[in-house]
């Protein structure tokens, strides 16, 4: 093998798992120190830097990060890194004085916004700093998009989203509420320098089964939440069925049951195993005795003297490969289950009827707008698309992701840069060694098991329509969960020159990820190493040729638990342990030096 | 020196010997040696070989004397029992613990301070009585534990980190032990683990003394250029003359080994080493050889290693002293002690 190019910013930074994992790249462990040694505030501005709604976030992440947690591969559970973000939320001091601010003069750039959802809040966060004049078009009365529409409030309290959203309005953006955009030809005629497009993918799907439309009672998902959430709903039957095991499915059971609903009954096509709903979601849901019965496939809804009585299912059965993949499954048989309504959750589209199809905008086979991945801008110029509009149903942090890169690109669209000459990452190391035998961070290993979020009693959360189930970590918990985190950051960095192979990190290291070695092919290194790298997601980190003996070190990254043991160890300094700052560039990075000063405003940048 | 312990967490697929434990069971506390001394990369290989062995942590003593060398027993099987005896006197208490309980497996761990000199009388008589044990010694040339001093094993010519080159002649283990009737004599470095553990393990399951003198640098003070015990000096003058494997009773010898070149031993507990010579015309069953080769080598200024010389001929103390099977130590007392009119019989038989 090569030795491993550690000057690409990409190698480091995929070790931290977490940062990796998120879409946004979150400096995760970097804000766990931070809440560990009680800066809550400085916490939240890191959160902010990057994923720019923690508080919000900190409640409903989709959490790419945890499963990719390297804690979940050491033991059992993820560090619980999105209660942590929480935490930093719940427990900051004012920090209006650290946001960016949008500077008295502006550039003379107009942009429009379309939907006040998270994706252009994100891009107006962006731009406003800079001095953009932006305008946010909302169809509907109020802020938030999806966050607030279809997010039950007893998950993501009102407060919450105003408050973070605020931030963002705060700076001087022109939002105009109840103001449906019905023509991007017209729209295109005011005028705008640039159009971003985050109108989410607001069209829930139907089931078209016979008797679909012979009732009242059935009602599309993404929908009922809204009319729950603007209270134009307030009641639902005592018995309710949820078509479609999702997470929109977790928030429908749920929001139904504080609906007066007795027994809700989830509705699963296939087994366990195969839920679209994230696993915490499924949890909480089954913790207000929510029944999830699976294997049932919707046939037909059951009328009795012309009323929804119930609904027919196949009951089927299925057969699964070695590689876990699921066949279609054949019917053994059907079953009706009676119910007052029936909640349709089996996911949504995005929908475009306003969109011109003659002006210059390219739509897919799939009726999606055709976007660059890398610009965010589709065939025509200076328009954008991000969030759940730009490549369908994805999450709140895909769609900040998207924001943050269409806002570089609207502003090097705005002045007439190459919108493909953008900043690359950057990556800064710097040595944690404080003393003999000190580093700067929490390097011993502590092996609490993951806190569990309290709830509020199950009898006294249904009283209220919003009453927010989750309690946030104790200070107890926060003092246990902080140690959890590995802090995959303080790099181990190698420097060959200095090694004497006198074998102590390896014979230190907890989990036996060094090998000195031969060196050869890397399936072949695998095989050979001191514990077996089964895990190919994760590098080895493979040093030049030894001085002593022309063996090369081997590190498998997998299961390193950066104790720093091997660094403490080590009587040469051959292994330090470095932490790793990514850098990521934003749009105010992309900006002249006197307008990014203006933007930074009291931030520590 | 290090301040927080080595976590509890191991690697899931860490291999388990047949009593179902792994090598993190066989762990001792975290070593307060510097970092870096080759005494912690034998400690390592200790748990290897012990490990390997499926050795019983209860079943094993630890015994040392006083030295860099002797704080070893501390930092490997926690579980097992340890006596940390006076200066160069280790040798008489393993006597005393075998000579009670044969049972056990014993581990000295030594160094070139307290064997060569302190305690070589002690080291020559425990070669003598053919005392059954494993007795390793963290061979660096210097008394690191006093900052530094030449000990009895420093080559003549080797520098200091500072002050004159070493004048006198060394003390060589192996050829001692060569001279004085050993039955398994063997030498490694702490920085070969694929030499040292079958070595190690070999040792252990001999019965009979068996030494395995070990190059294990001194990170702090015996590390510098002209030093004839660095890394680097053993690195590029140490050779192999024979390897051994080490073979289990419930495995079967491979056929692999080229005729010539593999040579099986077969232990008195059932155990076989196989010897993989690397020079094809040494002998290692041959002790005149053996001091031949030694002698040769190191006016050549090589450090010759692996498995000097074997006899598993001879018997060891309790054979030697024909006594019973049984562990005195789990005999009853009525046993142990006949009585006086018994002693008076015996006198009487004198008279």
């Amino acid at each position: 093998m090569k030795p491993t190019d550690t000057s690409n910013p990409e190698y480091f930074h995929k070790v931290v798992d977490c940062q990796w994992g998120c879409p946004a790249h979150t400096d995760v462990p970097e804000y766990i120190r931070m809440i560990a040694q009680g800066r809550f505030s400085d916490a939240y501005m890191e959160n902010r830097k990057s994923n720019v709604f923690p508080g919000i976030l900190g409640r409903v992440c989709d959490r790419p990060c945890e499963p990719a947690c390297r804690r979940g591969r050491v033991e059992d559970k993820p560090v619980a890194i999105c209660r942590l973000k929480r935490v930093a939320a719940d427990h900051r001091d004012d920090i209006s004085e650290r946001l960016p601010k949008a500077p008295e003069q502006t550039n003379g750039k107009k942009v429009a916004l379309l939907g006040a959802g998270c994706a252009s809040l994100t891009v107006a966060n962006d731009l406003a700093p800079l001095g953009y004049e932006v305008t946010i078009f909302e169809a509907l009365d109020t802020t938030g998009g999806l966050m607030r529409t279809n997010i039950p409030s007893f998950r993501l309290p009102p407060k919450v989203l105003d408050e973070e959203i605020g931030y963002i309005l705060d700076m001087g953006v022109d939002l105009r509420l109840g103001h449906r955009i019905d023509s991007m030809k017209d729209l295109l005629e005011e005028g705008f320098d640039a159009v971003f497009v985050g109108t989410g993918a607001p069209k829930g799907k139907n089931l078209e089964l016979p008797g679909r439309y012979d009732s009242d009672r059935i009602h599309i998902g993404i929908d009922w939440l809204e009319s729950v959430a603007f209270e134009h709903t307030k009641e639902i039957g005592k018995r309710v069925l949820i078509i479609g095991v999702g997470n929109t499915a977790m928030d429908c059971c749920r929001t139904s049951l504080r609906l007066g609903a007795e027994d809700v009954k989830v509705m699963a096509r296939k087994p366990r195993g195969f839920f679209k709903a994230s696993d915490w979601e499924l949890e909480d849901a089954e913790e207000e005795n929510v029944e999830i019965l699976v294997n049932h496939s919707p046939k037909e809804f059951v009328y009795e003297d012309g009323k929804l009585a119930g609904m027919k299912f196949d009951l089927m059965d299925y057969k699964i490969d070695e590689d876990g993949r699921i066949d279609r499954g054949t019917s053994t048989g059907e079953v009706i289950i009676p119910c007052d309504d029936v909640v349709l959750a089996i996911g949504q589209d995005n929908a475009f009827p306003w969109v011109e199809r003659d002006i210059g905008i390219e739509f897919d086979k799939w009726d999606c707008p055709v976007v660059d991945e890398t610009t965010m801008m589709c065939s025509r110029e200076g328009i954008f698309f991000g969030g759940d509009s730009a490549f369908g149903p994805k999450n709140i942090i895909w769609a900040v992701e998207h924001g943050h890169q269409a806002a570089i690109s609207m502003h090097k669209y705005c002045q007439s840069e190459d919108l493909h000459d953008r900043l690359p990452m950057g990556l800064n190391l710097s040595s944690q060694k404080m003393g003999m035998h000190e580093w700067s961070y929490s390097n011993d290993y502590d092996g609490a098991v993951r806190r569990l979020m309290p709830h509020v009693d199950l009898k006294e959360r249904f009283n209220k329509l919003d009453i927010e189930v989750e309690l946030g970590f104790t200070a107890e918990q926060v003092v246990e969960e902080v140690e959890r985190c590995l802090n995959c950051d303080i790099q181990t960095v190698f420097t060959e020159k200095l090694c004497i192979e006198c074998d102590a990190c390896i014979d230190i290291c907890p989990v036996n990820c060094l090998t000195i070695t031969p060196n050869g092919e890397e399936d072949e290194i695998r095989s050979r190493l001191k514990a077996p790298a089964l895990n190919p997601e994760q590098a080895l980190y493979v040093s030049d040729a030894l001085p002593h003996t022309a063996r090369v070190m081997v590190k498998d990254e997998d299961l390193c638990v950066h104790c720093g043991l091997c660094a403490e160890r080590c009587p040469t300094g051959a292994w330090d342990m470095q932490k790793s700052t990514i850098l990521i560039p934003y749009a105010t990075d992309e900006a002249e030096p006197e307008q990014r000063q203006a933007a930074a405003g009291g931030s520590a940048k | 020196m290090t301040y927080i312990a080595k976590p509890k967490i191991s690697h899931p697929s860490l291999p388990k010997n047949q009593l179902g434990l792994t090598t993190r069971d066989y762990e001792g506390v975290v070593s307060t040696l510097c970092a870096g001394c080759g005494h912690d990369s034998v400690t390592a290989a200790l748990i290897q070989a012990v490990f390997e062995l499926d050795i019983e942590p209860h079943m094993l003593a630890k015994m040392s004397g006083i030295g860099c060398s002797s704080k070893t027993p501390a930092y490997f099987v926690s579980q097992a029992h340890g006596f940390n005896s006076v200066h160069g006197r280790m040798p008489s208490v393993t006597t005393g613990a075998y000579a009670a309980n044969r049972d056990m497996t014993y581990v000295g761990v030594s160094g070139d301070g307290d064997s060569l000199s302190i305690g070589v009388g002690q080291f020559v008589h425990a070669i003598r009585r053919n005392l059954n044990m494993c007795y390793l010694i963290e061979n660096n040339g210097v008394y690191g534990l006093t900052k530094g001093q030449f000990s009895a094993s420093a080559d003549i010519g080797s520098k200091p980190k500072k002050g004159l080159p070493n004048q006198q002649e060394p003390i060589d283990p192996a050829s001692a032990a060569l001279a004085l009737g050993a039955t398994y004599i063997a030498r490694s470095f702490s920085g070969d683990k694929e030499q040292l553990v079958p070595l190690i393990k070999g040792a252990i399951m001999h019965s009979g003394f068996s030494l395995v003198d070990v190059i294990s640098p001194c990170v702090t003070f015996n590390d510098h250029e002209g030093s004839t015990k660095s890394y680097a000096h053993t690195r590029e003058f140490y050779k192999h003359v024979a390897n051994i494997d080490y073979i289990h009773p419930s495995e079967e010898i491979k056929a692999s080994y080229a005729e010539g070149d593999a040579m099986p031993i077969h232990l008195h507990g059932g155990d076989t080493i196989v010897l993989r010579k690397v020079d094809r015309a040494y002998d290692p069953t041959s002790r005149a050889e053996a001091f031949k080769l030694l002698r040769e080598r190191y006016n050549a200024g090589e450090i010759t290693t692996g498995l000097l010389y074997v006899n598993d001929e001879r018997a060891e103390m309790h054979e030697l002293m024909h006594n019973i099977d049984t562990p005195l130590a789990q005999l009853p007392y009525e046993g142990l002690h006949p009585g006086s009119d018994e002693l008076r019989k015996l006198q009487s038989r004198y008279r």
